[in-house]
C-alpha cells in the first residue's frame, strides 16, 4: 500500500499528515476498543454489552455494577493505562538512544524498578510503599545509568551498554533478593515480579491514568524534536531545537512513566521494547512514532490479558509471558516479512 | 585509561614485541585460570587443606575430605572450567560471526532455543539424563541460531547488528515465555528445572561432565582454529573473499561451533547470560581486534570470572551458597560498566 504524506497548507502554516499513521492509529483505537469491550462483557459470568453499558453509568443491576465497575473496570483500564506508558516510554528512549534496545526493560529501568519493589515487599511494605519503591528504584537507576554513561554527552551505544550491564547487577540483586527471603515474602515478590494485571483496583488505575494524562501531552509536545534530533544532534540544533533541554525533558517524561507502569503492574516484559518496533513496522515511518507506539503497548498489554485469563481457564497466566510470546512472534513475523 | 605498559598496544609497537607481550599475557591468565581452580577447589562449605587434597587426588582413602574433594569440589571445578570457557568463546565467535558488539549466546536467543529444547524434552518425554536431553538443547541452540539468523540478515540492508540483536530477543523471549507456560502446567518439571534455570554449576555430576565433555572439547578446538578466517571475514565479504577466506564455510563453521558450545553449556549449567557478552568485550578493550588473540583470552578468561564467581558465591553465604549467576553479575558488572563508560567497546 503507498500512501504518500500529504501536506496541508493554509496561508504561512502547513501541517504533515501521514495517511498511513492516522489510519493505523485508527485501526489500534478500533482493536483497543474490541477488546475493552471484550474483557468487560465476557469472562466467568458473561454480562450482556447494554448491562455494561448501563453498569458503567451507573444504572444496572448491582451483580453487574459490582462485576464491571469494581472487578473488570479497573483491570482493563490499568492495562491500557500501563501499556501505553511502557509503550511511550521505550519509543522515547529508542529515539533518544537510536537503538531498539536502547528500551527501558533492557537498560536497567524496569529492573531498578522492580528492585525496588521487591525490597518494599520483602520488607513488609504496604502496596503504596511497594509503588513508591519501585518508582523510587527506577529513578535512582536511571540516575546511575546515566551518570555512568554521561561522558561528554551520552552516546547510544554507550548508554546502552552501561544500561545492560546494569539490568544484569539488579538482577542479580532480584534473584538474592528472592532466594534470600522467607518463602511467603519470597513468594509474594515473585508474584509481582513476573508482572501481572490481577486483581488490581482503582487504586491502581488511577495514579497510573493522571500520570499518564500528565506526560502524555509533554510527550506529544517533545515528538517533533526527538524525531529531528534522531538525524543527529547536531543537525537538529542548527534547525533551532535546544538538544539538551528536549533530552532532559524526555528522559524525565520517560523515567517517570516507566516507573509508575511498573509501581502499577510489576515489571511486564517487552512491552516497551515491542510496541515502538511494532508501531514503526505498522506505520512505516521513518523513526519512531510516539503515539502509534502508546497505542500499541496499550492494545498488545490488554489483548495480553485477556488471553492470559482465558488461555488455560480457570487457571491464570502471567500477562508478561503472553506479552513476550505474542509481542515475540509478532515481532519476528514482521522482521520476517521484510525479506524482500 | 592508562593501560599497563605489557599489554597495552600502542599502535607503533614493532609487531613481534607486541605479540611477546600478548603471549605473555596469555600465560599469566592461564595462570591465574589454575589459581582460580585452585581456590575452587580448597574453598567451600568445608574448606580443605591443600595437602590434603593432593592427598586426596594422589592416593585417595575413605575420609570425608577426600569424599568431598574427589565427588564434589573437583567435578564442579571442571564444570565450571568447561562452561565458563564455552561461553566465553562462543560469546567471541558470536561478536565476530555477526560483528555486533551486543551479541551474546544470552543476547541472540540461542541459550533459551537450548532451553526451550531441554523443557520440552523434561515435559513431553520426561527424560531427567543430561547426556540424553543434551540433543534437545543442541537442537534448540541449533534451530533458534538459524531463525535468529534468517530473521536477522532477511531485507535489502544484510544482517545489520541492530536487527540481528532485535530478532534474538524477540526470538529469545517468546522461547522464555513457552518454557514458562509449559512449566506452569507441570509442576513436577517445574521442581526439577527451578535450579537449573538460574544458571548453577551445582546440581551435576561427573558422569554428566564426562558424557558431554566431547562436544565442548570439540567446540573449543573447532572455534580456536577459526581465528584466521574470521579475521578475514572482519574486512568484509568480498575483501575476506579476496584474501583466501572461504566465507560460506568459515560461516557455518563458527555457527556449528557456537552450537556445541551454547548447547553443551546450557545443558550443563543453565542458561547463563552475561560471561559470553563481558568477557570478549572486555578482552578487546585489552589486546585489540586480533581474533587469534582474542578467542584464547576469552576462553581462558570467562572461566576465572564463571569460578571466581563461584567461589565468591561459596564463600559469602556460609554454610549455604549464592548462585554462580548472581555472584557473576554482581562482580562483572561494575567492571563492565566502567569498561562501557572508558573505552569505545562498540568498535570491532
Amino acid at each position: 500500500m503507498s500512501l504518500s504524506p500529504i501536506a496541508l497548507r493554509v496561508g504561512p502554516w502547513s501541517l504533515r499528515l501521514a495517511p498511513r499513521g492516522l489510519l493505523v492509529c485508527l485501526g489500534l483505537l478500533a482493536t483497543g476498543f474490541a477488546v475493552s469491550v471484550l474483557a468487560l462483557s465476557t469472562g466467568e459470568v458473561a454480562v450482556p454489552v447494554p448491562d455494561v453499558v448501563a453498569a458503567i453509568f451507573g444504572r444496572g443491576s448491582p451483580m453487574a455494577e459490582l462485576i464491571v465497575a469494581e472487578l473488570r473496570a479497573p483491570r482493563l483500564v490499568t492495562g491500557l493505562a500501563v501499556g501505553a506508558a511502557f509503550g511511550l516510554s521505550g519509543a522515547i528512549f529508542q529515539s533518544l538512544t537510536r537503538n531498539p534496545l536502547g528500551s527501558p526493560d533492557f537498560i536497567g529501568f524496569t529492573a531498578g524498578a522492580s528492585t525496588g519493589g521487591i525490597l518494599a515487599v520483602v520488607l513488609g511494605g504496604t502496596a503504596w510503599q511497594i509503588a513508591g519503591g519501585s518508582l523510587l528504584g527506577c529513578v535512582l537507576s536511571a540516575a546511575l545509568v546515566y551518570g555512568v554513561a554521561h561522558r561528554r554527552g551520552v552516546s547510544g551505544y554507550r548508554l546502552v551498554l552501561v544500561g545492560v550491564g546494569a539490568h544484569a547487577l539488579l538482577l542479580a540483586v532480584d534473584s538474592y533478593l528472592l532466594t534470600s527471603a522467607n518463602l511467603h515474602d519470597a513468594a509474594n515478590a515473585g508474584a509481582w515480579l513476573t508482572g501481572s494485571l490481577s486483581g488490581r483496583g482503582w487504586d491502581h488505575a488511577v495514579p497510573v491514568a493522571l500520570a499518564l494524562a500528565v506526560l502524555a501531552p509533554l510527550c506529544a509536545g517533545l515528538s517533533r524534536p526527538l524525531r529531528m534530533m534522531e538525524t543527529g544532534d547536531d543537525a537538529a540544533g542548527a534547525v533551532g531545537i535546544r538538544v539538551e533541554r528536549v533530552r532532559a525533558a524526555a528522559v524525565a517524561a520517560g523515567v517517570l512513566l516507566c516507573g509508575v507502569a511498573t509501581a502499577a503492574a510489576g515489571p511486564v516484559m517487552f512491552v516497551a521494547l515491542a510496541a515502538p518496533q511494532l508501531a514503526r513496522r505498522l506505520t512505516r515511518a521513518g523513526g519512531v512514532a510516539l503515539t502509534a507506539s502508546a497505542l500499541t503497548g496499550a492494545v498488545l498489554l490488554t489483548a495480553a490479558d485477556l488471553l492470559a485469563q482465558r488461555l488455560i481457564a480457570p487457571a491464570q497466566l502471567p500477562v508478561g509471558v503472553v506479552t513476550a510470546a505474542l509481542g515475540g512472534v509478532y515481532l519476528a513475523l514482521l522482521l520476517g516479512r521484510e525479506h524482500r | 585509561m592508562t593501560v599497563p605498559s605489557t599489554l597495552g598496544p600502542p599502535a607503533t609497537a614493532p609487531p613481534r614485541r607486541r605479540s611477546a607481550a600478548l603471549g605473555a599475557g596469555l600465560l599469566a591468565a592461564l595462570a591465574v585460570l589454575l589459581a582460580v581452580a585452585t581456590l575452587s577447589v580448597v574453598y567451600g562449605a568445608r574448606s580443605v587443606p591443600l595437602g590434603t587434597v593432593v592427598e586426596a587426588l594422589t592416593s585417595p582413602g575413605a575420609s570425608p575430605d577426600h569424599t568431598v574433594v574427589r565427588e564434589l569440589r573437583v567435578p564442579r571445578t571442571l564444570l565450571g572450567l568447561g562452561v565458563g570457557a564455552a561461553l566465553g568463546l562462543s560469546g567471541a565467535l558470536m561478536q565476530s560471526l555477526t560483528r555486533n558488539p551486543l551479541a551474546d549466546p544470552g543476547l541472540l536467543g540461542v541459550n533459551q532455543g537450548a532451553a526451550l529444547g531441554v523443557t520440552v524434552a523434561m515435559f513431553a518425554l520426561g527424560l531427567t539424563n543430561p547426556a540424553l536431553y543434551v540433543w534437545f538443547a543442541f537442537a534448540g541452540a541449533a534451530l533458534a541460531a538459524a531463525a535468529v539468523y534468517a530473521l536477522g540478515s532477511a531485507g535489502r540492508s544484510g544482517a545489520s547488528p541492530v536487527r540481528l540483536a532485535l530478532a534474538g530477543v524477540a526470538l529469545g523471549m517468546a522461547c522464555t515465555a513457552a518454557c514458562q507456560a509449559l512449566l506452569r502446567m507441570d509442576p513436577q518439571v517445574f521442581d526439577r528445572m527451578r535450579f537449573w534455570l538460574t544458571g548453577s554449576l551445582s546440581a551435576q555430576t561427573s558422569g554428566v561432565l564426562a558424557a558431554l565433555a566431547p562436544f565442548l572439547v570439540a567446540g573449543l578446538a573447532l572455534g580456536l582454529s577459526l581465528a584466521r578466517p574470521l579475521n578475514a571475514l572482519a574486512l568484509g565479504d568480498e575483501a575476506g573473499r579476496a584474501l583466501g577466506a572461504a566465507v560460506g564455510r568459515t560461516r557455518a563453521l563458527t555457527a556449528v561451533a557456537i552450537t556445541l558450545l551454547c548447547g553443551s553449556a546450557t545443558a550443563l549449567a543453565g542458561p547463563l547470560w552475561f560471561v559470553g557478552l563481558a568477557v570478549p568485550q572486555a578482552v578487546r578493550a585489552l589486546v585489540g581486534p586480533d581474533q587469534r588473540w582474542v578467542l584464547p583470552y576469552s576462553a581462558l578468561l570467562a572461566p576465572v570470572l564463571l569460578l571466581g564467581a563461584d567461589v565468591a558465591g561459596r564463600l559469602v553465604a556460609r554454610p549455604g551458597e549464592v548462585q554462580v549467576g548472581i555472584m557473576c553479575a554482581v562482580l562483572g558488572a561494575p567492571v563492565f560498566m566502567v569498561l562501557a563508560r572508558r573505552r569505545r567497546l562498540a568498535a570491532l
